[in-house]
């Protein structure tokens, strides 16, 4: 229960900051936004390498390898478009 | 590597992040966000890889491999048009992913998690549940949004007794999952379930509401991966998932505002036309006007200040870049233009506006419905192109209209607007737009790249 607790209050700040910095985002930057949000919920990599370097169950091994497949190309996929995207926007020379 | 250190290592991620996406107020230091958002990721792969359970490699190194080389294909090979189902796509994997690491969890416990039971299995089933749904409802909006998927039922009460139906069955599974967490055919049922829901939901919604369909299937990608941190315990998913839950959340409400529309009706209802609806024969009937590209040229000769209101079809004619030559013309010419962006132009959200920047022009040009309504009345010229419903004054005046009270650009404020359109079709909707008939409004039939092409030959010429 304790450790729930700190995850829960973890989860709500998280929410708060959230909406905080997202507000402050322009609707020009709202599509690079999108992409690079992606990106960062691709964060789920982490499990899915744990769980394919893991020797506990194979074909918890095999999933986590299919996990760490998806979860690259969002990761790779979605900084590298947001990249090639934020350096089209230029202001008037 | 110890687990108190590499815990840090992954709240210097999570910090990143937040900095990251600060980066994005403003699109200077956006492309540096971009940057510490991705050393972000690259420490929490790392300190990952350091983690005393991962024993072989073997796997690990194929998936980054396979994964890293497709993603990096996509990214630089997508057409800034078909960004929309990509960032799909690219939700739909994340969701995916999230729903299988709470698979592993459930098969391997003991070298993934160790957090209590109760928190690992309700997160586990909510983890499938929306990963899952977020996976199947993003490749169905992708499949839309490519053009390959063209089936779109009406949505009607069978459908949404079905849906409720499969909502419930998925939530029973997900409290077998929590009671009986050995089971694993549960969860592999659930995931079926929720698949199946995820298509159900996503399948009967149309073009023009894409952009809110995209921005909540960003915000379930980004509360998937938060549900898996809960199941393995971990602070940097939970953080870096709200964060994108938070922001898809965000965006999400800002679509539906631009649309005067709830999300249930977004979602559920649908838009069109009334018995109350006037018909195209009244509203235009011996009213509207046209021109040729000669005599918009000399309208656009004497103008000051032009105002384009580009929308979906501009993209759809890749007329952007004509666009950009037609607006260089007339600043050479000492008029001074500006580009009027509606929130819901183009399939994604800030769609437009990134097909503008890729034709080069300035960002600095381009003005929100809030920053420029006010300006209408002083424009020489607004020049719509591909766009309709978001000019249809039906929405301020008439109280019948299905889109009324939908925020709408004033063009039909400014002294002429001139409407690039190849017919008198309707838009989205599906009704009639009194602009076209409007006494100050001419319309330019035609392609709408030929068109622009026509108008700076004409004006070249004066």
């Amino acid at each position: 229960m304790e450790a729930f607790i700190i995850y829960i209050t973890v989860f709500v700040l998280a929410i708060f900051v959230g909406f905080e910095v997202i507000t402050k985002v322009p609707p020009t930057l709202h599509t690079p936004l999108m992409s690079g949000a992606n990106a960062i919920s691709g964060i789920t990599v982490v499990g899915a390498l744990v769980a394919a370097g893991s020797k506990e169950s194979t074909i918890a091994a095999v999933l986590g390898c299919a996990a760490v497949i998806m979860a690259t190309i969002n990761v790779v996929g979605g900084f590298l478009v947001t990249n090639r995207m934020l350096l089209m926007f230029k202001k008037k020379k | 590597m110890g687990i108190s250190l590499i815990n840090i290592v992954y709240l210097v991620a999570s910090v990143c992040f937040i900095l990251g996406l600060k980066g994005l107020a403003s699109p200077r230091t956006a492309p540096r966000g971009n940057l510490i958002g991705a050393l972000g990721m690259l420490l929490a792969v790392v300190a990952t890889l350091l983690d005393q359970q991962i024993v072989t490699f073997q796997l690990i190194i194929i998936g980054l491999v396979v994964g890293g080389a497709i993603g990096t294909y996509l990214a630089l090979t997508v057409e800034m048009t078909a960004m929309p189902q990509m960032v799909a796509a690219f939700n739909g994997f994340g969701g995916g992913a999230s729903a299988l690491v709470a698979a592993t969890a459930l098969l391997a416990p003991g070298a993934l998690t160790n957090v209590p039971p109760t928190q690992l299995y309700v997160a586990t089933a909510a983890s499938g549940l929306i990963g899952a749904a977020t996976f199947t409802g993003s490749m169905v909006a992708w499949g839309k949004l490519q053009g390959v998927l063209r089936w779109q039922p009406k949505s009607d009460s069978l459908q949404k007794t079905i849906n409720g139906t499969l909502f419930l069955a998925a939530m029973a599974l997900g409290a077998l999952v929590v009671i009986n967490p050995t089971a694993f055919w549960a969860y592999c049922l659930l995931v079926a379930v929720a698949s199946v829901l995820g298509v159900m939901l996503t399948v009967p919604i149309g073009g023009a509401d894409m952009p809110v369909v995209i921005a909540l299937l960003n915000s379930y990608s980004g509360l998937a991966a938060c549900a898996t941190g809960f199941v393995l315990g971990n602070n940097v998913l939970i953080i870096a998932g709200s964060l994108v839950g938070a922001s898809g959340l965000i965006l999400t409400s800002i679509m539906c505002k631009a649309m005067n529309r709830s999300l249930a009706h977004v979602l559920f209802g649908t838009l069109g036309p009334t018995a109350e609806t006037a018909t195209a024969d009244e509203v235009y009937g011996g009213k509207v006007k046209s021109a040729s590209a000669e005599e918009a040229a000399m309208i656009f000769e004497t103008a000051r200040l032009v105002i384009i209101v580009p929308g979906y079809g501009m993209a759809v004619a890749q007329a952007q870049h004509s666009v950009r030559d037609l607006a260089n013309l007339l600043q050479e010419k000492g008029a001074e233009v500006r580009y009027a962006i509606h929130p819901v132009a183009g399939r994604m959200p800030g769609h437009m506006n990134v097909l503008l920047a890729e034709a080069d022009v300035p960002y600095d040009q381009l003005f929100a419905l809030e920053d420029i309504n006010d300006t209408f009345p002083e424009a020489d010229v607004a020049l719509v192109i591909g766009a309709n419903d978001v000019v249809n004054p039906s929405a301020r005046q008439d109280k019948t209209s299905p889109i009324y009270g939908m925020p709408i650009l004033d063009v039909d404020k400014s002294q002429t607007v001139m409407i690039i359109k190849r017919s008198l079709s309707p838009g989205f909707a599906g009704i009639p737009n009194p602009l076209f008939a409007a006494p100050n409004a001419l319309m330019l039939y035609g392609d709408g790249k030929e068109m622009v092409r026509e108008l700076i030959a004409a004006l070249r010429e004066q």
